[in-house]
């Protein structure tokens, strides 16, 4: 892209806001760790007389487990421990913990070990512990399992046939009147709406209807699960592991292993990426377990392949969308109807995808209902958004779909329709200040949206929106004897969280950035903090930080004040320093000089904020996708691709790109080519970053980002969560793109390109 | 059959070590050597986590036998700054923020940095496909082609 | 704890002989980018691993009679980096140089790509285009085969027990001469073919076609040599009509199967329309020379 097409993206916040660290790029605190390979990840932690674990994981799609014989694999020499769900306590299903999705601990100990069924290809069945690699292989492959291969099922609207393969015997369909008799294989049905649809289609002089598919895809990290556990004699045991939250680790591994959460050290390693799917465990429990029985650390990497068939992914499904409209453009109704695939255990996001399919516009009847389906697949994990970019897939495409039919541009349509202040959103709340309606006329302002097409090229719009969170979070701050400050948090960096976090300290505290150190602490260091994740860390645990210096001004002004024999009311903070405002001269402490003498007036200074943060804001973002269709071959390339996004307040503007940039690109796969494909017998076929095919460089162009900050009024530099909103529009903008390039409505991702072959040809 | 005794050269050292045939370099260099700088992130050179030199040739490291190596001059990312200085690519990745999680780095700089050394000024499509087998699932790689971008001009002299 | 064995032999007879006293366990190592995969999936056991790489014949690219001759383990970036070869075979460059990514070109030769007897190999449907032959040694000493004579099936070649391929002869090039491969592939980098396919035709002064051929790749259990196709270019002046029945002659000639790659339909489509495409650019390229 040449330069004179480059938009301007810099953001004006510095100058307009008064700010002097917000709204800056310093170079990231861990930054050269990780450009010189210094940086510990989770399979980078080694102790000595460490053992090698491995997993046996069920060839079958869905099997009774008639019996496991260890004998052999015990046996062998250099084989130190074997474990089966017969070493983790059994766990009632009344055990439940609290996260962005609610958690069953018994869903969750059965995932990590198979008990009575193998309910999906890859579900672990067993683990070894020994002393080499190639022994630990030799000795999982003389583990015996025998099973009885019973039908599976891996499709939401087959699973909800009444005559499908059933998973769980015990699940009866919550939210149904009268609670259902029998067992299927729907945990829940959800419903939220305001108004009266029907009332609402007849008003329409306009109606659009589509039904859509998805299949599950993988956040597709590029770090697999790793975990080190160390569990010694007295009962206790440390663990090094990548997660989104060594305190999850913590609560989860505990309970999964029946312990005491005092039993239990966390330290968390760098994470390499998450994307949500590092919100819960796998492999930690099975360390620990393995290593009390050898008595010995036990190291456990997955390898690509059981990521995929085990871990993560997020649902696939189907989406009903129908929209009504007045001539004018005004949406009358709009409904949309869902079944999710939750996996092998129930908790898909599709009361997530309920609630934000039409939260950006202000409809005055809208209804949104949801299945949450088991099937044979892995047991769905967050992934960015979870639920949400299906909904918007299925919304913001029938939308275009509607512009089409009213003869409207498709963002004036959506301004027309947008939820502003005040407007009520279907899921429950009033919104407070919301920049939606500012993303869209970013997006028609820019030079992008009127640049001219070439052959085969079209351009889609869409959008998204994403509640984003707080929830309880901690920071402390030290402040060292020669005036630099520790700023310690307990939340995992996934993507320059620790620059954020700095920044905001030197803001407040009103020093320079680089006299602040953020450091991550283990479970036994820091007090509680909710996992990463839900947009939160940078605005919950950013409060918590910016608290923390509060406490801390506190006490360097009455060491001040101490210093000066005046009350502390009379010394004010400004610019890093105290000022006596009884001084005539303008008599001034600077922190540093505190800091030096911190000894004479009182001992170390320290601040600390435990926090449950709310106000979190909620974020929309509009993108524009240009793509250029190969109509003999059905390959869509990406040619354009403009990101726009309320961000609130960019703290530190490069890693909220990088949010922007970072999503659009997952969304772009989710849209074109990542799909989970399985064979007849529920077997996965391509667990491989080989065929399961995550965008690379050269399929991109690059991504431009416009970050348009209408402040959050619940934090107070205006932080919103920024982490999400971006993979929610790129499927429906891709998708949009092709039906404007080639002329056909792709309701089925995938858009692959024999798919859209067909549909070019079968429109000829 | 006894372990092999290998002799090679890893970032300019002599460096001797045992390993078992099957034993990939990358095995050798995280597990056996202790130099994790190199990651795993496929075993099967699909995504490039793992890239290496092998007398000056890109390669990762998981599709090598540490067998292979013997008597080759091997080149990790821990060789890649001179002493406390920062090659101008690790500089304009933290400059320009090319990294989120930053798992993902240590290949790509090797990989860009065997680049510049054939071409010292990449077209923005050279940039990309010969980055294509170094996946990065954090940044959509558009501040990793402008880190590479600005460290080429700076490594020109511009 | 039973070890792989494994030898570096530095002369094609070591490695004959230690290929036969290996059996039928025994793997070649070329590149490795198959074989180290296959190991760790558990797909390959060998007891004996041969690593070819240590044979200067195997490593060498020179001229001969006009044409080249490239070693067997010669990787892909060594062959893109040599000029003389990229000016007169650039379909059969290309074709390597599709294969995987930078790293991976760093170490996947023809060799390898050939034996791994991939139905979906880039390199082959490209080399069989060429008609590039190739030269095995074995026990019963050195013999030639066509290229398109090696694979018989997916996973599958022709050679016996202890026989490896040591080099492979690109033939000269007659004047106003053009080579090209194409595959389709979802992405643009990384993804094994869905289709392949090479074409390789020479014109007389007149422009008129004197010599063509025509290979596919991924769309039958080995790389096909398409008669057909040749003979829709033969003898005219490349113009539309005969390229409609080359991309004709490409989807007849194809006996695809529905995998996760692809679907029959569409390979046998798409190989038309790469055929052609293919035959687009050697002829710009012949015409060019």
């Amino acid at each position: 892209m040449g330069k004179e097409e480059q938009f301007d993206t810099a953001t004006q916040s510095v100058e307009a806001s008064g700010y002097k660290v917000v709204g800056t790029r310093p170079i990231r605190p861990d930054g050269i760790e990780k450009v010189t390979g210094r940086a510990n990840f989770g399979a980078d932690c080694n102790l000595p007389g460490m053992l090698v674990g491995r997993i046996i994981r069920s060839p079958h799609a869905h099997a009774r487990i008639v019996s496991i014989n260890t004998d052999k694999a015990l046996a062998l020499a250099g084989v130190k421990a074997v474990v089966t769900s017969a070493d983790f306590p059994e766990i009632g299903p009344k055990a439940r913990g609290a996260g962005e999705a609610p958690v069953s601990f018994r869903d969750m100990s059965r995932n990590i070990m198979a008990r009575d069924k193998a309910l999906y290809d890859g579900h672990a069945v067993a683990a070894v512990a020994a002393t080499t690699a190639a022994i630990a292989d030799q000795a999982a492959a003389l583990i015996e399992v025998e099973y009885e291969v019973l039908p599976h099922v891996l499709d939401a609207r087959e699973a909800m046939k009444p005559d499908a393969p059933l998973l769980h015997d015990d699940l009866f369909t919550k939210g149904l009147d009268p609670k259902p008799e029998t067992p299927s294989n729907v945990s829940q049905r959800f419903e939220f709406g305001i108004g009266d649809t029907a009332a609402g289609f007849a008003a329409a002089d306009v109606i659009v209807e589509h039904d859509f598919t998805t299949q599950c895809v993988h956040q597709g990290y590029i770090e697999t699960h790793a975990c080190v556990a160390n569990t010694t004699e007295d009962g206790m045991s440390t663990v090094w592991a990548s997660s989104q939250g060594q305190f999850m680790v913590r609560n989860y591994s505990a309970t999964v292993c029946g312990m005491d959460i005092t039993k239990v050290r966390v330290m968390p390693a760098e994470i390499g990426g998450g994307f949500g799917g590092k919100t819960t465990v796998y492999l930690e429990p099975v360390a620990i377990m393995l290593s009390k029985k050898a008595g010995k650390p036990v190291k456990i990497v997955m390898n690509r392949e059981d990521v995929f068939r085990a871990t993560g992914p997020t649902s696939g499904g189907h989406a009903h969308a129908k929209i009504g409209a007045k001539k004018d453009g005004t949406i009358t109704a709009g409904e949309l109807t869902m079944e999710y695939e939750a996996g092998a255990f129930p908790g898909s996001p599709v009361q997530f995808g309920c609630m934000t399919g039409y939260a950006p516009y202000d409809i005055e009847n809208v209804k949104a209902v949801g299945f949450d389906v088991v099937v044979n697949r892995p047991k769905v994990a967050a992934y960015r958004a979870p639920g949400a970019p299906v909904a918007a897939f299925a919304v913001e495409s029938a939308l275009d779909e509607l512009a089409k039919k009213l003869g409207m541009d498709p963002i004036a349509l959506r301004e027309k329709n947008a939820a502003t202040e005040g407007t009520q959103a279907a899921y429950g709340p009033k919104f407070q200040r919301i920049g939606y309606l500012e993303t869209l006329q970013a997006a028609k302002n820019h030079p992008h949206y009127s640049a001219p097409l070439g052959p085969n090229q079209g351009r889609g719009v869409a959008s998204g929106f994403w509640f984003n969170i707080g929830g309880e979070s901690s920071a402390a701050m030290h402040v060292n004897e020669d005036g630099t400050v520790e700023v310690v948090t307990a939340n995992p960096d996934i993507g320059g969280s620790r620059a954020s976090m700095g920044i905001m300290a030197a803001e407040v505290l009103g020093i320079d950035v680089s006299q602040v150190k953020p450091l991550i602490a283990d479970t036994a260091s820091s007090a509680y903090s909710m996992l990463t994740g839900g947009s939160r860390v940078t605005f919950a645990v950013g409060k918590a930080v910016c608290e923390a210096a509060d406490d801390v001004v506190v006490q360097l002004r009455e060491r001040a004040a101490k210093v000066w024999d005046v009350d502390i009311e009379a010394v004010e903070w400004k610019d890093g320093a105290a000022i006596n405002t009884k001084s005539d001269s303008g008599e001034s402490l600077s922190l540093k000089a505190i800091a030096n003498t911190a000894g004479k007036t009182g001992g170390p200074i320290s601040g600390k904020a435990n926090i449950n943060a709310t106000g979190a804001g909620p974020g929309f973002g509009t993108h524009i996708c240009d793509i250029e269709v190969d109509p003999e071959t059905g390959r869509s390339s990406v040619v354009r691709y403009t990101a726009i996004q309320d961000v609130g307040t960019a703290i530190h503007p490069s890693y909220v790109e990088g949010q922007l940039q970072g999503g659009a690109v997952q969304g772009i796969g989710w849209a074109l080519n990542e799909e989970y494909i399985y064979d007849d017998k529920g077997c996965l076929q391509n667990g491989g970053f080989l065929d399961y095919r995550v965008p690379v460089a050269s399929d991109l162009p690059m991504i431009d980002t416009v970050l348009v900050e209408v402040p959050n009024p619940g934090h107070r530099f205006g932080v919103r969560g920024v982490g999400e909103v971006p993979i929610i529009p790129p499927l429906a903008a891709v998708a949009n793109a092709v039906a404007a390039a080639a002329d056909v409505r792709m309701t089925d991702l995938p858009i692959s390109p024999p798919k859209l072959l067909a549909a070019i040809d079968g429109a000829k | 059959m006894a372990k092999h005794h290998v002799a090679t050269t890893i970032n300019g050292d002599p460096v001797e070590y045992l390993c078992d045939t099957e034993q990939t370099l990358l095995d050798v260099l995280r597990d056996n050597l202790q130099l994790t700088g190199s990651k795993e992130g496929c075993a099967s050179g699909d995504c490039g986590a793992c890239s290496v030199t092998i007398d000056g040739r890109l390669v990762c490291a998981c599709l090598v036998l540490g067998v292979e190596a013997d008597g080759c001059e091997v080149g990790t990312i821990e060789g890649i700054a001179e002493g406390d200085s920062l090659h101008p690519l690790q500089q304009h990745f933290l400059q320009d923020a090319a990294l989120q999680c930053g798992i993902c780095t240590p290949g790509f700089i090797v990989a860009a940095k065997s680049l510049l050394e054939r071409n010292p000024n990449p077209t923005e499509t050279e940039m990309r496909y010969w980055l294509a087998g170094n996946l990065c699932r954090c940044t959509g790689y558009d501040k990793i082609i402008t880190a590479v971008t600005n460290a080429a001009s700076e490594l020109r002299g511009e | 704890m039973t070890q792989i064995q494994f030898s570096a032999p530095t002369s094609v007879d070591d490695a004959v002989r230690q290929l036969t006293d290996g059996g039928s366990a025994a793997k070649i190592l070329a590149g490795g980018t198959d074989l180290l995969v296959q190991l760790r999936a558990g797909y390959a056991r060998p007891t004996t691993i041969v690593d070819i790489k240590r044979i200067p014949e195997l490593r060498q690219i020179k001229a001969e009679n006009g044409g080249f001759r490239v070693g067997a383990a010669v990787a892909g970036a060594e062959l893109s980096e040599h000029a003389e070869v990229k000016n007169s075979w650039p379909g059969v460059v290309e074709g390597l140089d599709l294969i995987g990514s930078t790293q991976i070109q760093g170490r996947a030769s023809l060799g390898g790509n050939l034996c791994n007897a991939s139905p979906a190999a880039d390199s082959v449907p490209a080399m069989i285009a060429a008609a590039a032959t190739c030269t095995i040694a074995g026990p019963g000493g050195q013999r030639e085969a066509n290229v398109e004579d090696i694979v018989t099936a997916p996973g599958q070649t022709s050679l016996g027990e202890g026989e490896f391929i040591v080099s492979f002869f690109l033939p000269a090039r007659p004047p106003h001469s053009g080579d090209a491969y194409l595959r389709f592939i979802p992405r643009t980098e990384m993804d094994i073919a869905v289709v392949g396919a090479g074409v390789s035709l020479s014109l007389d002064d007149g422009g008129k076609c004197v010599a063509a051929r025509l290979a596919l790749g991924a769309v039958a259990p080995r790389p096909l040599l398409v008669e057909d196709g040749a003979k829709a270019l033969i003898g005219t002046m490349v113009d539309d009509a005969a390229l409609a029945k080359l991309s004709a002659a490409a989807s007849a000639a194809c006996n695809p199967i529905d995998d996760k790659r692809g679907t029959i339909e569409y390979r046998t489509k798409v190989a038309g329309v790469l055929a052609r495409r293919a035959a687009e650019i050697a002829l710009t390229r012949a015409r060019a020379n």
